[in-house]
């Protein structure tokens, strides 16, 4: 179908230097009916049908989507309007009957919450420290495996293997890894002469440790991760632009500085928005380790804790709807800083 | 390991488990001593587990699990074909004997029984069980439900009154009066527990202790020495260990340390809050200096199986825990076999002091939204009978609701110190303030063991003024009862 070919000219360097964005745009049924290569705007602008054929392909790309649209306002809108809706009451799991729209109280008793400002610090100081461990060295593993060596496919599979456990499993090895008596992360240390043998000292129990014990799991789970979206990123900077700074005489530190970061941007903003929301939304790992506990309490473990442990539906889902627009006012924070890389 | 008594029924078992008779003897000694058929049923199926795993007959076989499960009396076998499914225990040691006592049922009444596995830590059974039935779901017919739950499950529930009366048995009053709500018997009583205190004999006799402490100072001294002495040869060793971490479990330690200080129930039975006041604070002191002391810092992540893979590995002294862990610890495998025992809880000091034990235990619940709501109450009515109450005492080491059977021979031969803590047991414990907190009680016991936790991982190092928020926190939460 001709509607559905790739839009040429102009805009191919910039679908290849913007992978995920350059596909979606890519597929817009109305190319057809424009003539000139246009851009994903301009192509939304000039929606408005000039034949009886664009009509018909306009219904079938309705009729098209339409699945997806049911699925979408089921399992996302729907329960999204539903949270915002029982934030405004005062429904308990135990008490079905009892329930009544309180209006703001759940939100007003939220912000007198010590145990939510505790756990929405925890939760910002958990998201930026693994996250920009996870960056830094993500981005030196993209490096490594992007450059040419001897068994480079086994490394790159390899290196896989942390994000492909499951989140549960890993936690639990950690969790024998950081045993007191036990654990091999002691016993290093103890062999190293760092520490004694009687210390039988609890990385993840002691309040001081416990937080770095647990980005240091999420640093070694999800770095793979960001490593691999970083690499899909360096693997489509064309190889011209180092050739000719090669031949301007760029040392490779200034290569790194000057041409792969500016170019890996819009790859880098697409992992960062990735592992930032997933960090914010942490909640199997440090449960796991840490149970309730309050040194690594999170605003989603909180949110567990009141809507299914406790059964407070209503002020749970307050906490949800906060969780919510945290996560949204991040996400558009960092799209608007993609959209002023495109321009 | 357990006597029997030279009953013929009994001596026909023992035969027939260790697979020393043969299939016909069995059904020529059942007949003469007039058995059902659903004695005889077990009977024959004890005889083939027993032929098999005793190929050569030999006297001294390994007992199969659930080799001491008598079939009631008078269970409907009308109900045949019928199938449901019920939560019983975690998968782990017990899941064995609770698939027995699914298998035992099937086989006499004809109801298909799906065992689900319950998860481990209580608090996340509950929300199953929440989600479970606010959803009106059929899914679960019968589960076990903890002590403190009645309250919260009594909406979802069948009541069970009747049943109960038909087996014509009593349990603990007690038990009874918190399973019920409102005159609706919500759950069955079915195994009770209490916390003990568990002990090295052979270490209380090489460092010159007499006898297991009195007091919680008592543990605190006889810990310490024994560590001292002790964690030289083995650097894992430690003195007492115990549930620390931010869970059910922690409410249940940390009330017996205030009660038996004299601290109160958490809330009283007039829905007055009893954290704030100079013996709970006491008992916190001491609990706190243990940890990095005579426990490891790590006993503020332990649950119940933590302690006791520290302890069942030989390498604490003392460890607070529930009953179960005493038939583990007493295995062949096991190398504290032979080496240990229990006795009560220490007591607190100052005014009221006494020795608290916190009370446990699990109830059979049926679902009000249950398709098969008579073979699910036959199925409680089975699995809490004193016959089975009886073998899970004796396989298992939970403690039975009846009380009679704390006077049965064959049960205390397998758990000598039921006979002694029997007073615990039926009326020595301190329960957890499920009644006047009623559907409110999760989340004031949560408030409760976040802030004890706090204060043993040393996060809160005030405990007067963490004390305080949390009486602040509590008066909040029950303001909605």
């Amino acid at each position: 179908m001709s509607g559905f070919r790739e839009p040429g000219g102009g805009n191919d360097a910039r679908s290849r230097l913007l992978p995920l964005k350059g596909s979606f745009m890519g597929t817009s049924a109305t190319d057809a009916a424009t003539t000139e290569p246009a851009n994903a705007q301009q192509a939304r602008r000039s929606m408005a049908p000039s034949s009886g054929i664009g009509r018909q392909q306009e219904r079938l790309g309705w009729l098209l989507v339409l699945p997806s649209v049911i699925v979408v306002l089921a399992v996302a809108i729907y329960p999204l309007l539903e949270s915002f809706r029982l934030s405004f009451t005062n429904y308990r799991i135990t008490r079905p009957d009892r329930m009544r729209y309180v209006g703001l109280e759940n939100y007003r008793q939220l912000m007198q919450d010590d145990v939510f400002w505790t756990a929405l610090k925890n939760t910002i100081i958990f998201t930026v420290s693994s996250v920009a461990l996870e960056t830094v060295l993500g981005m030196a593993v993209a490096l490594v495996i992007h450059s040419q060596f001897r068994g480079r496919g086994f490394v790159r599979t390899s290196i896989l293997v942390p994000w492909a456990i499951p989140t549960v499993v890993s936690s639990l090895l950690w969790q024998w890894m950081f045993n007191d008596r036990y654990g091999v992360i002691n016993s290093i240390l103890i062999r190293v002469g760092l520490q004694d043998k009687t210390d039988n000292f609890s990385w993840i129990s002691s309040p001081t440790t416990a937080m770095g014990a647990v980005v240091a799991v999420d640093v070694w789970k999800t770095t793979p991760f960001m490593a691999l979206l970083l690499l899909a990123g360096l693997q489509v900077i064309p190889s011209d632009v180092y050739e000719a700074s090669y031949v301007d005489g760029a040392s490779k530190w200034q290569q790194f500085w000057q041409i792969t970061l500016p170019l890996l941007k819009p790859a880098l903003l697409v992992a960062l928005i990735f592992r930032t929301m997933d960090s914010f939304r942490v909640f199997d790992m440090i449960f796991v380790l840490k149970a309730y506990a309050t040194e690594t309490m999170t605003v989603a473990i909180y949110a567990q804790q009141q809507l299914i442990a406790t059964g407070r539906v209503g002020y749970g889902s307050a906490l949800a709807v906060v969780i919510f627009l945290c996560i949204a006012v991040m996400v558009i924070g960092y799209t608007r800083l993609i959209r002023v890389e495109e321009i | 390991m357990p006597k029997f008594l030279p009953t013929p029924v009994n001596a026909l078992m023992r035969d027939a488990v260790t697979g020393r008779v043969t299939r016909r003897d069995v059904v020529k000694r059942g007949t003469a001593l007039g058995l059902g058929s659903a004695m005889m049923g077990t009977l024959l199926r004890a005889q083939s587990i027993g032929a098999q795993a005793t190929p050569g007959a030999s006297p001294v076989a390994e007992k199969p699990v659930g080799w001491s499960i008598t079939i009631p009396e008078g269970l409907r076998t009308d109900l045949k074909g019928k199938k449901i499914s019920v939560v019983l225990g975690a998968d782990g040691p017990g899941a064995p004997f609770d698939q027995a006592c699914c298998d035992a049922f099937s086989e006499a009444t004809g109801i298909e029984v799906n065992y689900i596995k319950g998860a481990e830590l209580t608090d996340d059974r509950l929300q199953f069980y929440q989600q479970t039935f606010s959803a009106e779901s059929p899914d679960i017919d019968a589960a076990q439900i903890d002590v403190i739950w009645p309250g919260i499950l009594a909406i979802h529930a069948v009541d069970l009154t009747d049943v109960y009366k038909s087996q014509g048995t009593t349990s603990f009053q007690r038990i009874v009066d918190n399973n019920t709500v409102d005159g609706v018997l919500v759950g069955i009583p079915w195994f009770t527990d209490a916390g003990i205190l568990y002990y090295r004999t052979d270490l209380l006799e090489k460092y010159g202790f007499s006898a297991p402490p009195k007091t919680w100072q008592e543990l605190t001294d006889q810990a310490s020495k024994i560590l001292e002495g002790e964690k030289g040869a083995n650097s894992a060793f430690t003195g007492y260990t115990f549930q620390g971490k931010a869970y059910e479990g922690l409410t249940c330690n940390s009330l017996e340390w205030q009660y038996s200080y004299g601290g109160g129930t958490i809330v009283d039975e007039n829905a007055k809050v009893t954290v704030n006041n100079d013996q709970v604070k006491a008992a916190l002191e001491l609990a706190r200096s243990w940890v990095n002391g005579i426990s490891p810092q790590a006993v503020t992540g332990y649950a119940e199986e933590d302690a006791r893979t520290v302890w069942q590995g030989g390498n604490s002294a003392f460890m607070r825990n529930w009953p179960y862990a005493y038939s583990l610890g007493a295995a062949d495998d096991s190398v504290i076999k032979g080496k240990f025992d229990v006795t009560q809880l220490p007591a607190g000091e100052g005014d009221n002091a006494t020795s608290a034990a916190c009370l446990g235990g699990w109830q059979m619940f049926v679902s009000k939204y249950s398709k098969e709501q008579d073979a699910a109450k036959e199925w409680a009515k089975f699995i809490t009978s004193k016959e089975l109450q009886k073998a899970r005492a004796i396989e298992r080491s939970n403690l039975p609701t009846i009380g009679d059977l704390y006077k049965d021979q064959d049960i205390l031969a397998a758990n000598p110190f039921f006979g002694q803590l029997f007073d615990t047991f039926e009326s020595g414990s301190v329960a957890r303030p499920s009644t006047p907190t009623a559907d409110l009680y999760n989340e004031v016991s949560i408030a409760y063991f976040t802030a004890v936790n706090g204060i043993l991982s040393g996060q809160k190092t005030d405990i007067g003024a963490t004390l305080s928020d949390l009486e602040g926190q509590i008066s909040d939460i029950l303001k909605d009862l």
